[in-house]
């Protein structure tokens, strides 16, 4: 770090508007250096930080947390300061700083506008009125949903809702008033839905898939009024709309969602340019006319024209951190196309939709049936890049409705100048993904939320980033490229084009276990269930080859453990374990091995606690609390373990796993009982979690955690399945990890009663047992998925695979059949005879442990080689 | 301690006297073949040197240095036996080296090996022998 003096200032850079956009911005400065030379501050005006609007519509589904971009409320970077709630009022530019709506100030030395865009609210009169809305922010969405709770003012029925304005935004509106339970209509002035990017028979396809779902499309109407039942100064409320040619529609609430306009006042006051529909007019650089004030996002016109999506705004933020930088940076214009899930019907459209360039032809497949329609807009190919003509089309653009599963591999071929095949409309054909592995050039932008080109993607596996290691999967390339991390449209090809490189390496993407099963963890389970396997021979015999390994023995252990509930050492699979697993306890550096008693939540008498003191004092072992609330004790001889547990499984203990691929702990607070912010018993159900999960062998270990309140004083996101109590139940985060790439759990549901929580942590965690690879924790395991934790959510919560029973009733299996592996182990001479130093000396202490003394206990000595105890044999060991 | 005193004393007198390895020792016998689980070891003391003795699954039986040299702890015994195509080997509980049972040399780098010894069955007792060169 560099010595700063006094006198010696850092540049300092305040953003206004911390959007997706602003946001995206400070991530770039990070990323990128910026924060190296200069100091960042970022003013947002809304109480919270930046979160998904895209995703706006998921708000009443998965709460404001789960849409949050910054889950810790501040960045993790000391150079950079965020103030929520602070409203800039004005910029003054002679003086260098903005104002703000508090009466302090903020001197900037670069200032990067991110204001955003507002909705744009036509002057119809009545549009004051009390349930009028907008469609902007989490605080919008709030007032909807609590207008919508209150019904039809004669409590006769729903409330009654119509949307004015029928593009993307509105339909995300409809669908919200939809989910909300309001009786919705959408009034369009245009002839058709979403006239900016559908045609007419596109925009009729859609119509029959809303009105399918219950809500009533108005085309070709125009709004006069909104009408009330008092003016909107003597507290008048919505009880109408009246529109031009057609009959008045009763409504208690009205939603404008006719368009955005950029928010352009501070710069505008500041006396910037700005362009004639609007925006802060700013270069190639988003540098605005003046050098040191820049603008980004729907606040910003570059060449004149705003821009209402994000990824242009990226593209712009990144831009100016690069110009900031020193760097060439330039915006030439964006990628419109656009693919959508609108209510559940799969809506893209891209390039040139309309065939407006001239000699374009247009293929369309259309299934008013089905509710498909597609479309490909196409043009005889020119020259090529060396100037020879060719023979062919290429593609200009398209759309479709109803199934968007070719856009992935359609929107990158639009410009590449690739020739498209011979029999194009096998393109729109429906079960035509299969024929659609069509070379893309390099050039092609494969991710146009973050930019990335094919070429950025073979780069990736290639040669790696930025000197990273190159990426050995799709996983770790949307990590590196950010591709597929935005809006996933595109995580197919992705996968698509990691897949076609590592084949034309000849390295195929093998997922084999080992070299004793062609298999992947996943289907060694489906097989074993299917034929009801019971042993590693059956399997073999059945599946591979050999004799088996240190990869697949502990591997078909743990899944004949998930399946059958045995005991780990039973004479089928005694062999297959880990030493860990065989001697049911964790091996360590000299041989010894160490024991964790279970101590479900933390929680434990100071009888217990005693017992534990007083068997760590008699065995001489080195005593230590885990991260995991209990207590691990080691130095351990094999022999002596059976005579350890002994003592503790008659005290009351019983085996805590922590040497298996199994249920570690489930920590807590303490919860409503003693704290006092606490808001429910975290103590009580991370026992119950705990004691109900306990034993459940996985691919690999797991943990939890419960926080009693919001302050999550358990660290429950740092773990694979994290609960936080809130006011009206539990929150439930899944995918946590801490370890070498610490992740944070994200919120799968919220505000569940505790049954709902149970059932979904019991499909939650056997939809991982049976899905996920060896030694893959949740969090790699959920990023695997295709769909993401979106994807998980669909098979826990929404239950779309129809395996939520299956799922459960596999978990009460286990539940049932657990018993606790060291007391039975004890009971049983034929597993206690392996407990034993040598098999013909079996109370000859290992000469070759030894321990010496640190801080007042044992601890491992190295030794070089082996002891040699020749014909006299010290007994005894060193302790 | 005194009753491991007592056990070790036996242990000494089966093992005989201490010799350098590759002179001619006796056979010790170490256990039943039935005591051996099929794919598992088990640890003995012979000659005073801690063995691991391994059953494969066609029965064959062989005795490695318990001593794994890269974990240096007295270890190999508790590792988990398979194959590696044809060859037969033991991977360390520790870090997973693998070690061929036949000669002891480290598969994944030849030029770590641990020492072998001879061993045999007779009259269904397994029997460990000389260190092997």
């Amino acid at each position: 770090m560099s010595l700063t003096t006094p006198t010696e200032r850092r540049p300092r850079v305040v953003v206004v508007g911390h959007g997706m956009v602003g946001h995206r911005f400070v991530q770039a400065a990070i990323e990128r250096g910026l924060v190296e030379t200069h100091d960042v501050v970022v003013l947002g005006e809304e109480p919270r930080p930046a979160y998904d609007r895209v995703a706006l519509t998921s708000f009443f589904e998965v709460g404001a947390e789960a849409l949050s971009l910054l889950p810790g409320g501040a960045y993790d970077d000391p150079r950079v300061r965020l103030r929520t709630g602070a409203e800039v009022t004005g910029i003054d530019r002679e003086a260098r700083e903005v104002l703000l709506a508090d009466g302090t100030s903020e001197p900037f030395d670069e200032l990067v506008l991110a204001t955003g865009a507002a909705p744009f609210v036509p002057p119809v009169p009545g549009r004051d009125l009390d349930g009028c809305f907008v469609y902007r922010t989490l605080e919008d969405l709030e007032a909807i949903r609590e207008a919508a709770g209150r019904g039809r003012p004669d409590g006769d029925g729903p409330a009654r809702g119509v949307v004015i304005g029928g593009g993307l935004l509105g339909l995300e509106a409809a669908h919200a008033l939809l989910q909300l339970g309001v009786d919705t209509h959408v009034v369009e002035m245009a002839p058709r839905l979403m006239p900016v990017q559908l045609d007419d028979a596109g925009g009729t396809t859609l119509v029959r898939h809303i009105d399918a779902l219950g809500v009533q499309v108005h085309t070709g109407i125009a709004t006069t009024e909104v009408l009330g039942d008092a003016p909107a100064e003597d507290g008048g409320r919505v009880t109408g709309l009246g529109l031009r040619d057609a009959e008045a529609l009763e409504a208690d609430i009205v939603v404008f969602s006719a368009g955005i306009r950029p928010r352009d006042a501070l710069a505008r006051e500041a006396g910037l340019e700005t362009a004639e529909r609007g925006g802060v007019l700013v270069d190639e650089q988003c540098r605005s006319s003046d050098a040191h004030v820049w603008a980004v996002g729907e606040c910003a016109a570059p060449a004149g024209r705003m821009y209402g999506l994000v990824a242009p705004g990226y593209t712009m933020a990144e831009i100016v951190v690069d110009a900031l930088l020193g760097g060439p940076g330039a915006f030439t214009g964006a990628d419109m196309s656009t693919k959508l899930k609108l209510m559940g019907v799969d809506v893209a459209s891209f390039g040139d939709a309309f065939a407006t360039t001239p000699g374009s032809l247009e293929l369309v497949f259309s299934d008013a049936v089905g509710g498909l329609y597609k479309k490909l807009v196409v043009a005889e190919a020119g020259p090529d890049a060396d100037g020879a003509p060719q023979e062919g089309y290429v593609l200009l653009g398209g759309i479709l409705v109803g199934d968007a599963s070719a856009y992935g591999v359609l929107r990158p071929m639009v410009s590449s100048g690739m020739l498209l095949p011979d029999n194009p409309e096998e393109l729109i054909l429906p079960e035509s993904r299969g024929a659609l592995q069509l070379g893309l050039p390099d050039e092609a932008v494969v991710c146009s939320c973050n930019n990335v080109t094919k070429a950025g993607i073979l780069t990736a596996v290639s040669d790696g980033v930025d000197g990273e290691e190159p990426c050995e999967d799709v996983a770790a390339v949307k990590q590196c490229t950010k591709a597929g991390s935005t809006c996933g449209s595109c995580v197919g090809t992705v996968k698509t084009v990691v897949e076609e490189y590592f084949a034309s390496v000849g390295r195929e993407v093998d997922r084999s276990l080992c070299e004793h099963f062609a298999l992947t963890r996943q289907e060694l389970f489906d097989v074993v269930a299917v034929h009801g396997h019971r042993s590693f021979d059956d399997v073999v015999a059945a599946h591979g080859t050999g004799r088996g390994c240190d990869i697949c023995k502990p591997t078909v252990a743990s899944v004949l453990a998930s399946q059958l509930n045995g005991h780990v050492l039973a004479p089928e699979t005694g062999a297959l374990q880990d030493t860990n697993d065989a001697y049911l306890a964790n091996i360590q550096r000299n041989g010894t091995y160490s024991v964790v008693p279970r101590i479900p939540g933390g929680e434990i008498t100071p009888e217990k606690l005693i017992v534990i003191g007083e068997v760590a004092r008699d065995f001489g072992l080195y005593t230590k609390i885990t991260g995991g609330q209990r207590i691990d004790l080691f130095g351990a001889r094999m022999e002596e373990l059976p005579v350890i547990w002994r003592r503790l499984v008659d005290a009351g203990f019983e085996s805590g796993h922590a040497y298996g691929k199994s249920l570690r702990t489930v920590k807590s607070c303490v919860g409503s009982t003693w704290c006092r912010y606490g808001v429910q018993d975290s103590v009580q159900l991370a026992i119950d979690l705990e004691l109900r999960y306990r034993g459940l062998r996985s691919p690999h270990k797991l943990k939890g955690g419960v926080s009693g309140c919001a302050r999550e004083c358990a660290e429950a996101r740092g773990k694979d399945f994290g609960v936080i109590a809130t006011e009206k139940g539990w929150n439930l985060y899944v995918g946590g990890n801490g370890g070498a790439t610490p992740r944070h759990a994200e919120l799968l549901v919220a505000d569940v009663d505790t049954e709902t929580l149970v059932r979904y942590l019991d499909r939650f965690l056997m939809y991982y047992v049976r899905t996920a690879d060896r030694l893959q924790r949740t969090a790699p395991w959920i990023e695997s998925l295709e769909g993401g934790l979106e994807r998980v959510r669909e098979v826990v919560v929404d239950d779309v695979l129809g395996l939520g029973t299956e799922l459960e009733e596999s978990m009460a299996r286990h539940v049932e059949g657990y018993f606790d592996e060291w007391g039975a182990t004890l009971e049983d001479p034929d597993k206690l005879a392996r407990f034993v130093s040598f098999v013909n000396a079996p109370g000859m202490p290992d000469p070759n442990i030894s321990f010496s003394t640190e801080r007042g206990q044992i601890k491992p000595s190295t030794q070089d080689g082996p002891v040699d105890l020749g014909a006299t044999i010290p007994v005894g060991a060193a302790r | 301690m005194t009753a491991l005193d007592e056990r070790a004393g036996r242990a000494d007198e089966t093992s005989g006297p201490g010799e350098e390895a590759g002179a001619t020792a006796e056979w010790v016998p170490v256990c039943a073949l039935d005591r051996l689980d099929r794919e598992r070891g088990v640890a003995a003391l012979v000659h005073g040197r801690a063995v691991a003795v391994f059953r494969t699954h066609d029965d064959q039986v062989f005795a490695l240095d318990n001593h794994c040299p890269y974990a240096r702890a007295s270890v190999l015994a508790r590792g988990i036996v398979g194959t590696r195509k044809d060859t037969w080997f033991v991977a360390s509980p520790m870090l997973k080296q693998p070690f061929d049972l036949r000669t002891g040399v480290c598969l994944d780098d030849p030029a770590v090996r641990v020492p072998t010894y001879a061993v045999r069955v007779v009259d269904g007792v397994v029997e460990v022998g000389d260190r092997l060169p």
